[in-house]
């Protein structure tokens, strides 16, 4: 894409004689558009270098945070922190999804139930990174308590996709994954419960990681669906994505779930897919069945990029898993039920809201949930509620637990025969801001293809794979559980081949 | 369809207050994902054993050991009603049977 496309970079330029001897040393100076086209990888290896300097690199990205038309946060430090260069990230700038708690600075998931609210501790993923060099940049814009597909159930307004701001961004990590594509931050976290980090990565032409359930420790990250909640990163390429996650993962003994990885995380390197089998899972693709249909464009870009796999030299076939189109059900059943009680905690005693005045406690529980949640949230409860109730438990929620243990035994089954499933990470393309807001239902619907993996508990990636009528498609490729540099390595290779460019998406 | 009743139940038990109009649109809403969701009851699962939790874990322990933990003040700064070094509640009011 041609340089002229971007815009001047946002400084004070003072007119200069053209003459004039110029300093070599300000010859040697990257400007600060250069400074924000570095991937995060190179970002560190100069830092380390001492090529660059860390405080610039952090106001060149905390000027484009902050001043962003995006709504991607909903908190900009205000200066740099303390680096240390020597350090593995050498002090390149992160943006943290506000669920994650972050010790003084605000931490409000989205909920006006959370307004204000600064916890008195940090998560550990965010104090994993900070310790190997990362720096907190702000806090991004999400979906309340992560339940949503477009960003547009936050309580600080909808986050807009910079390929079109007529359109969401995706969600629930909508602010994180905006962030990323538009460069406001190099790299920043997320989460995923259904598809919150895959999806959005997909819908904003970037690349999300979503691990093994247990290998990103859960401690200090606002809860929702405690079985299904992970962290993971967004970046602009696969490589970046490795490199942060192998500092986030590792047991933590204050989340007695959460696992080691049997190796660290390595950065990719392979270039073709040599004697890789790959499973195209025929429900999740098919028009009928659950009534889903994969947009047109979606699935050229799709059967594109498996044609790209089998350039690389991979085998691609259809595989089974039959289970599949039944797990949106099971996922509705279960993350609800599951948020119905990790939600009990917001009840206006020890922090967030209260809505006081004359009245008993159970009213004033009521009524400061009644004022503090919004629709999905309160939709949400309500449900999840409902599945646990007496009558309904054994019908519902229980009903939901063993089509979660089918669709695992699916899984288990098609990782015999293939060593990784795709599909097309979301079956549409960004969509207008307000299209699917009146019908949960619909809104639903995007995790389609990202809820079974999610309720298996295996890790996958979502890389861009293109453009649909000019905006960004994702491939979702899955793994078996703790298969993350398998898995990252062939998303790479296919990367590579591709060359998706998503600097459009930064201007 | 949820009635309406079903619906007023379901929030008190989540001790979740709904304006007029949510309670309406909630009974609609919950019905049409239900509805969706019920497909998985026609599943054959006989002898299918429930998963609650993808990783396989049994009994983690940790050694029965006082630590420290965050200072009193620093919990209840983010109080917001904190009372003589507790949270503060309103009454529970008078109790509901046997008055």
């Amino acid at each position: 894409m041609a340089a002229s496309a971007c815009p001047a970079p946002d400084r004070p330029t003072t007119t200069r004689d053209p003459f004039a001897p110029i300093h070599a040393a300000r010859l040697a100076e990257p400007a600060v558009s250069e400074l924000i086209e570095l991937t995060a990888a190179e970002a560190a290896a100069k830092l380390r270098a001492r090529e660059i300097d860390a405080g610039e690199l952090f106001e060149a990205y905390r000027e484009r945070a902050a001043g962003n038309d995006l709504n991607a946060f909903t908190w900009v430090a205000d200066s740099a922190p303390e680096t240390a260069p020597d350090s593995p990230l050498g002090g390149v700038p992160l943006a943290v999804k506000d669920l994650f708690c972050t010790e003084g600075v605000p931490s409000q998931a989205g909920s006006r139930i959370l307004e204000g609210y600064r916890p008195p501790y940090t998560a550990t993923v965010v104090a994993n990174v900070t310790r190997a060099g990362a720096t907190l940049l702000g806090k991004t814009n999400q979906d309340e308590f992560a339940m949503g597909s477009s960003n547009e159930n936050s309580a600080y307004g909808p986050v807009l996709n910079p390929w079109d701001r007529a359109r969401v961004p995706g969600g629930s990590s909508g602010g994180s994954a905006a962030a990323v594509a538009a460069g406001l931050a190099p790299w920043a976290f997320g989460t995923d419960t259904g598809g919150s980090i895959r999806q959005p990565a997909a819908l904003c032409g970037i690349v999300g990681i979503k691990p093994t359930y247990g290998v990103c420790s859960r401690w200090g990250m606002i809860a929702f669906a405690s079985s299904l909640d992970q962290a993971g990163p967004f970046s602009r390429n696969v490589t970046d994505g490795a490199l942060l996650l192998s500092h986030m993962v590792g047991h933590d003994r204050r989340d007695s779930t959460s696992i080691s990885l049997p190796e660290p995380v390595t950065l990719p390197t392979a270039q073709d897919l040599k004697g890789i089998r790959i499973g195209v899972p025929e429900e999740l693709l098919g028009g009928d069945g659950d009534g889903m249909g994969v947009e047109p464009g979606v699935r050229e870009s799709f059967e594109a990029t498996l044609r790209v796999a089998e350039g690389l030299g991979a085998t691609v076939a259809t595989c089974r898993l039959p289970h599949a189109p039944h797990a949106l059900s099971a996922y509705y059943l279960i993350a609800p039920a599951e948020a119905s009680a990790n939600l009990a905690r917001y009840d206006g005693v020890r922090y967030g809201l209260r809505v006081g005045g004359d009245q008993t406690l159970e009213t004033m529980y009521s009524r400061t949930r009644e004022e503090g949640f919004g629709p999905e949230v309160k939709r949400r409860i309500m449900l999840g509620t409902y599945a646990l109730s007496s009558g309904y438990y054994d019908a519902y929620y229980g009903t939901a637990l063993k089509v979660r243990t089918k669709i695992s035994e699916d899984f288990r089954a098609a990782f015999g025969e293939f060593d990784f499933i795709v599909t097309p990470t979301s079956p549409w393309t960004a969509f207008e801001l307000g299209a699917k807001t009146d019908d949960p239902l619909a809104m639903y619907l995007n995790d389609f293809c990202t809820v079974p993996m999610s309720l298996a508990g295996i890790p996958a990636i979502s890389i861009p794979s293109g453009l649909s009528e000019g905006l960004p498609v994702g491939f979702q490729l899955a793994g078996p559980a703790l298969s993350e540099n398998r898995l990252i390595d062939a998303a790479y290779a296919l990367e590579q081949a591709i060359g998706f460019d998503g600097r459009r998406a930064r201007v | 369809m949820l009635e309406r009743a079903q619906v007023l139940h379901v929030a008190r038990l989540a001790r979740l207050g709904l304006t007029e109009e949510e309670v309406e649109r909630m009974g609609e809403e919950l019905s049409n994902v239900l509805d969706h969701v019920d497909r998985i009851r026609e599943l054959d699962l006989e002898g299918v054993a429930p998963t609650s939790h993808a990783v396989e874990l049994a009994g983690v322990m940790r050694a029965d050991e006082p630590e420290p933990c965050l200072d009193r003040d620093v919990i209840l700064a983010a109080a917001p009603e904190p009372v003589d070094g507790g949270f503060g509640v309103p009454s529970p009011g008078p109790a509901d049977d046997d008055s």
